[in-house]
């Protein structure tokens, strides 16, 4: 075969979309400078200028240390910053650093060598450990470890990173994002991480398109490559074509106008032109992401997820260890709301050895393992009262299924006020407790379950997959997961109508809430709050500021009346182009 | 296992005092109790050890303490060398029957 292909084929690798916006240029691919570490022999003589060394690299690593530290702070805020403070604390064991001195001395062995030595031992035995929790340490200390023989091997950082790149590595450290992001960094790329981890959360704060999970694309990129990431649908293209190129930029070109228009909106509320108030919260699940998410003009945490301290550790978390968490997000958010979710994971996070369920969708997870554990679940919300003094938290529980639950719900909230109270500890003893609405049982029983509680959110992700019996994981049947569903439309309509007849207000925390296509209509249905992605927030709020209610309430009316997903979205399309021609939707 | 304030130098040997604690706190050592830990033995002069499954790490390093990995219900055995040794090991067996302070 005699083909003249000197043009390089396109390439496209899916990934998971940590940090939006659209960026083309040369790859630079990053392969943590692991520093080639020779085993030397030194004389007697050479023993404190080896040494002097070890501290002189020991001081320019804690210096490196201090500047991302601080200019994460100024950038990132101090919450996000605290990422950092455990590789200072070990730069700053003098113990370690003393018997890395020792051995030098002792050993008679270039400093590289003992450092390398003596801070893998404790690398190795914390990859040993089946604690994730103690992985993320190890990262840690491989990062600090690297840093340190870098500088005694008197290396610079990014010696030959020129120009402007977009940085493709197999994993993102946070110092890294950090680092690279006061060079002239185009996008990120990389084969491991997801869109929770440190880098994602940075990149988005640093606001650096990021594309993470990518498996391959340290295979498959080398340094010069031309590549397009696009941090909005989680895609990189290797050496795209004109088209795809002309393609991009056009979308590049329209959502850079689009976020321009946003850029003043932050400080705006979220009320409809005719003043119909809705709350606009975000979705979270770490501290990490609150200096972020007050930078988008979140009126307050519509969906807190707990479940993070309880995953990424064995065993369950203290009282206090979640007391610290709460407090510090009620702390940083206060005056505005935070709504905590209880722990909503499946058993298979709790059990012990192989724990398996059949139909785990359909099992033990979310509330009824709360109740079922009640000495676990009075942990999580004496944590909570404790956590409420500043009287801006609320909780909420997740896989409510019957009225009963709520009322069990209740007495333990009780019961935990109590032995607070009998303890002279502080708390909130009015907090507002909700309960999500997202199994189609408690749909039908919604105003029965509003009559208990001080508020409703509907988590749109299992409702759907609920009512229209859908696995949305199971690629065979997932094209019928649709939150545009009339039946789900209708459902969804019901439980506004209930919450509202009960007087209190009806959320929505599931991903239908940051659906550009699905604002008007929840907003015309008379939804109350929604909470999204931080991310998405500005657009929702654009997209609410832009339209009046009462026009609002005629689009979902109509919505209503149709039979089937393809007429309302298409109908949705067709009012969106029209009354928001500046909205960038997808397909 | 809790001892209470029993923290007397060996008689015989008078060079070291060894303990044994259980860890309480359901956490375990994460890094704010190892930091308290490196705190409250840094005040004292002796030297400190701890022993967990035949591992033995410096008291009064972060990055050894951290390595523990000491998850509740841990037994350590705890060992205390020097001139205020006494004191040293009641402050930390303190530390441990206090559960760090935490639940």
């Amino acid at each position: 075969m005699q083909e003249s292909s000197s043009i390089p084929q396109e390439i496209i690798l899916k990934g998971i979309p940590a940090a939006p916006g659209i960026a083309m240029g040369a790859a630079y691919l990053y392969s943590k400078q692991i520093p080639r570490i020779e085993m030397k022999s030194i004389s007697q003589d050479d023993v404190e200028s080896e040494k002097d060394r070890m501290r002189a690299a020991n001081a320019r690593s804690e210096k490196e240390l201090q500047k991302i530290l601080a200019f994460a702070e100024q950038k990132l805020g101090s919450q996000t910053a605290k990422i950092f403070e455990a590789q200072i604390m070990i730069l700053n064991d003098s113990i370690l650093m003393g018997a890395i001195e020792k051995r030098i001395a002792k050993e008679l062995k270039n400093a590289e060598y003992i450092v390398a030595d003596e801070i893998g031992k404790y690398k190795r035995m914390m990859l040993a450990s089946p604690d994730e929790y103690m992985h993320e340490r190890a990262r840690d200390v491989d990062d600090v470890m690297n840093r340190i023989i870098r500088n005694i091997q008197d290396q610079k950082l990014f010696s030959r990173l020129e120009g402007s790149s977009i940085i493709v590595s197999e994993t993102l450290l946070a110092t890294d994002t950090v680092m690279f992001s006061r060079n002239q960094i185009l996008a990120y790329a990389a084969d491991l991480g997801g869109a929770t981890s440190h880098a994602a959360i940075l990149s988005r704060s640093l606001k650096i398109p990021a594309v993470l999970g990518l498996r391959t694309v340290t295979k498959t990129i080398r340094t010069g490559d031309f590549v397009a990431v696009d941090g909005y649908a989680g895609v990189i293209i290797v050496h795209p074509t004109p088209e795809t190129i002309d393609l991009l930029n056009k979308k590049a070109l329209r959502l850079k106008e689009f976020e321009e228009q946003l850029a003043d909106i932050a400080t705006l509320v979220a009320d409809t032109p005719d003043h119909k108030h809705i709350d606009l919260s975000a979705n979270i699940e770490s501290p990490d992401e609150i200096d972020y998410t007050l930078g988008q003009g979140a009126a307050g945490i519509g969906l807190y997820r707990t479940e993070g301290t309880l995953l990424a550790r064995q065993g369950e978390p203290s009282e206090e260890e979640q007391y610290e968490e709460y407090k510090i997000v009620a702390e940083a958010m206060f005056p505005h709301p935070v709504i905590f979710r209880t722990f909503d994971v499946g058993g298979d996070k709790l059990a012990r050895g192989d724990y398996h369920e059949e139909n785990p969708f359909l099992g033990w997870r979310g509330i009824r393992i709360s109740l079922d554990r009640p000495e676990m679940f009075l942990i999580q919300l004496k944590a909570l009262l404790r956590a409420s003094t500043k009287r801006n938290v609320r909780i909420m529980f997740p896989m409510i299924a019957k009225v009963s639950e709520v009322r069990r719900v209740k007495e333990l909230v009780k019961q935990a006020k109590a032995e607070l109270k009998a303890g002279g500890i502080p708390f909130d003893t009015r907090i507002k407790i909700g309960v999500m609405i997202e199994v189609p049982s408690a749909a039908i029983m919604a105003e029965e379950i509003a009559a208990e509680v001080d508020f409703l959110s509907i988590g749109s992700n299992d409702l759907v997959q609920y009512l229209l019996a859908v696995d949305r994981d199971n690629a065979a049947v997932a094209p019928l997961y649709q939150h545009f569903n009339p039946a789900v439309l209708r459902t969804i309509n019901s439980i506004i109508q209930a919450g509202h007849k009960k007087n209190i207000w009806v959320g929505m925390c599931g991903e239908m809430a940051g659906d550009p296509l699905a604002t008007l209509l929840l907003v015309g249905m008379g939804i109350d709050e929604l909470s999204v992605v931080p991310t998405i927030l500005p657009e929702i709020k654009k997209i609410i500021r832009s339209v009046k209610f009462k026009d609002a309430k005629r689009i979902a009316d109509k919505v209503l009346s149709l039979h089937t997903e393809e007429e309302i979205k298409e109908y949705l399309m067709s009012v969106v182009k029209k009354q928001l021609p500046d909205i960038p939707l997808e397909n | 296992m809790v001892f209470r304030n029993a923290c007397p130098t060996n008689v015989l040997t008078r060079t070291m005092i060894q303990r044994e604690v259980t860890v309480r706190n359901r956490a375990g050592l994460h890094t704010r109790p190892a930091a308290t830990l490196v705190k409250t033995a840094a005040r004292f002069n002796a030297e400190f050890f701890i022993e967990k499954d035949g591992m033995e790490i410096n008291g009064k390093s972060i990055i050894g303490v951290m390595t523990l990995a000491a998850e509740q219900g841990s037994v350590l055995q705890l060992r205390f060398e020097g001139t205020d040794e006494e004191a040293a090991c009641a402050a930390v067996v303190e530390l441990f029957e206090r559960g760090f302070d935490e639940t």
